[in-house]
């Protein structure tokens, strides 16, 4: 990590974005346990092509992401390689928080009594940073929630693992097309604590270059060294 | 809720090739079934909120609200922004995946073959769809889709895969809807994996009155 290009942390709750071009890494780190780091990616080049859900898990015949990992689009590239992570889980499956569900659980919180540190929500967090590209309601995808392991029984039953992320657990993306990343700070939707406590976190951006030809994300699978070719044809001179 | 005297009035009642496109309207009140007319047919479908379409069904939300990632009968159908649109009111099939997404000929080229890109997929029929509809949306109002009749299923430690379906000839799903609905389907083409038992097969769209 020789060439740092900058790095900031967010405070706890709040929300983010930025363009991360081809070739930088970013790792976000949770400065408390229990972090939790809603996010959704879209070609800053195309804002409609962006992160797909689907697409990720079924090419990698995964239903969560750890190092190893990339995160499809919606055209068969790839947005950005997990390249490390020290919590094994990544959450692909859940979703946001919303207004109703953070006031249902935790009150009112208005800005009004607590100024900067009201209670926002997963949801309105994303429409407020999709508002500044001219993006909406219709471009909420399936976001990824960074930190937060959700696994389902064979019945299919959710169970949020309360004790997944430790102060200090980092995960490490690997940007391989200019992307628009949205982040939000919000607690997991399914979170069960009884207090409204997002948790800080780190941000720290450097240049890597892009993925060589051995690379663990690569060749995790076929589908994967298909889907870099497709991502590395988009940007042949 | 429960499902409704089957002899309400049929408003519509369809067959859809396979490999096809359908839209059509739901009102709120209204019963919609799909059969599986031959067997383990996957059935990509979107619903919109007709009066706003920028409200639509989230798979995410869904799963989340029910705490649990498949959809059988009483699951209730979110969009996202958290209201039910639709609610599963029979169900003999069992199960259903939400998880899987449609099938297109870019995420073709990366699950395949590079020259797998030709061959007709569920995101053309959607585009294809809405392009001829003149409602105004595009790619982006694509979001992840309800596969009915197909079978994806997670394992504990968080495996994924696409399995052989569960479903057979006339099983079907009923659906009341709780506001006026778009719906979106298309009928799969897919022929690289068990989705549709490597052989598309039709399906029968019935639309009843609210009972």
């Amino acid at each position: 990590m020789t060439s740092e290009l900058w790095s900031e942390n967010l405070k706890p709750g709040e929300h983010w974005s930025g363009v991360l071009r081809r070739g930088t890494s970013l790792r976000i780190t949770a400065l408390e346990a229990g972090a939790n780091v809603a996010a959704m990616m879209y070609n800053y080049e195309s804002l409609l092509e962006r992160y797909n859900l689907a697409d990720t898990l079924k090419a990698q015949h995964t239903a969560f992401l750890t190092a190893g990992c990339v995160c499809y689009s919606d055209m068969g590239r790839i947005l950005c390689s997990i390249t490390a992570d020290s919590c094994g889980w990544h959450d692909t499956l859940c979703g946001l928080s919303d207004a109703s569900m953070v006031a249902e659980k935790f009150g009112a919180g208005r800005f009004q009594e607590r100024r900067n540190e009201f209670y926002r929500n997963g949801r309105d967090s994303m429409l407020n940073e999709l508002g500044k590209y001219g993006l909406g309601k219709r471009d909420l995808i399936a976001n990824i929630n960074f930190f937060s392991r959700v696994s389902a029984d064979q019945r299919g039953a959710l169970r949020f693992d309360r004790q997944h992320c430790r102060a200090g657990d980092h995960v490490e993306l690997r940007f391989e097309m200019h992307t628009l990343l949205v982040l939000s700070t919000c607690p997991h939707p399914l979170d069960p604590e009884a207090q409204y406590r997002p948790r800080p976190v780190g941000l720290r951006a450097w240049f890597s270059g892009t993925a060589p030809v051995q690379d663990p994300c690569r060749q995790r699978c076929e589908e994967n060294e298909r889907g870099f070719r497709n991502t590395e044809r988009m940007f042949l001179a | 809720m429960n499902a409704g005297p089957d002899t309400a009035a049929v408003l519509r009642d369809q067959v859809v090739a396979a490999g096809e496109p359908w839209m059509g309207t739901v009102a709120a009140g209204q019963l919609l079934r799909i059969v599986d007319l031959e067997g383990n047919q996957a059935v990509d479908t979107l619903f919109y909120n007709a009066r706003n379409t920028e409200e639509r069904y989230s798979a995410v939300d869904t799963i989340r609200a029910q705490g649990n990632i498949y959809l059988t009968t009483g699951s209730a159908l979110r969009s996202n922004l958290g209201a039910t649109m639709l609610t599963i009111v029979e169900d003999n099939c069992g199960r259903h995946d939400t998880l899987g997404g449609a099938c297109s000929a870019e995420s073709n080229t990366v699950r395949y073959a590079l020259d797998k890109r030709h061959m007709h997929s569920c995101r053309d029929n959607f585009l294809l769809a809405l392009g001829h509809h003149d409602c105004g949306m595009d790619k982006r109002d694509l979001p992840g889709n309800i596969n009915f009749f197909m079978n994806v299923p997670v394992t504990p430690d968080g495996g994924l895969e696409f399995a052989d379906g569960i479903s057979a000839a006339g099983r079907y799903v009923q659906l009341r809807a709780h506001m006026d609905v778009l719906v979106l389907i298309s009928n799969c083409p897919q022929l690289n994996n068990p989705c549709n038992a490597y052989n598309p097969t039709p399906i029968q769209i019935l639309i009843r009155a609210a009972g």
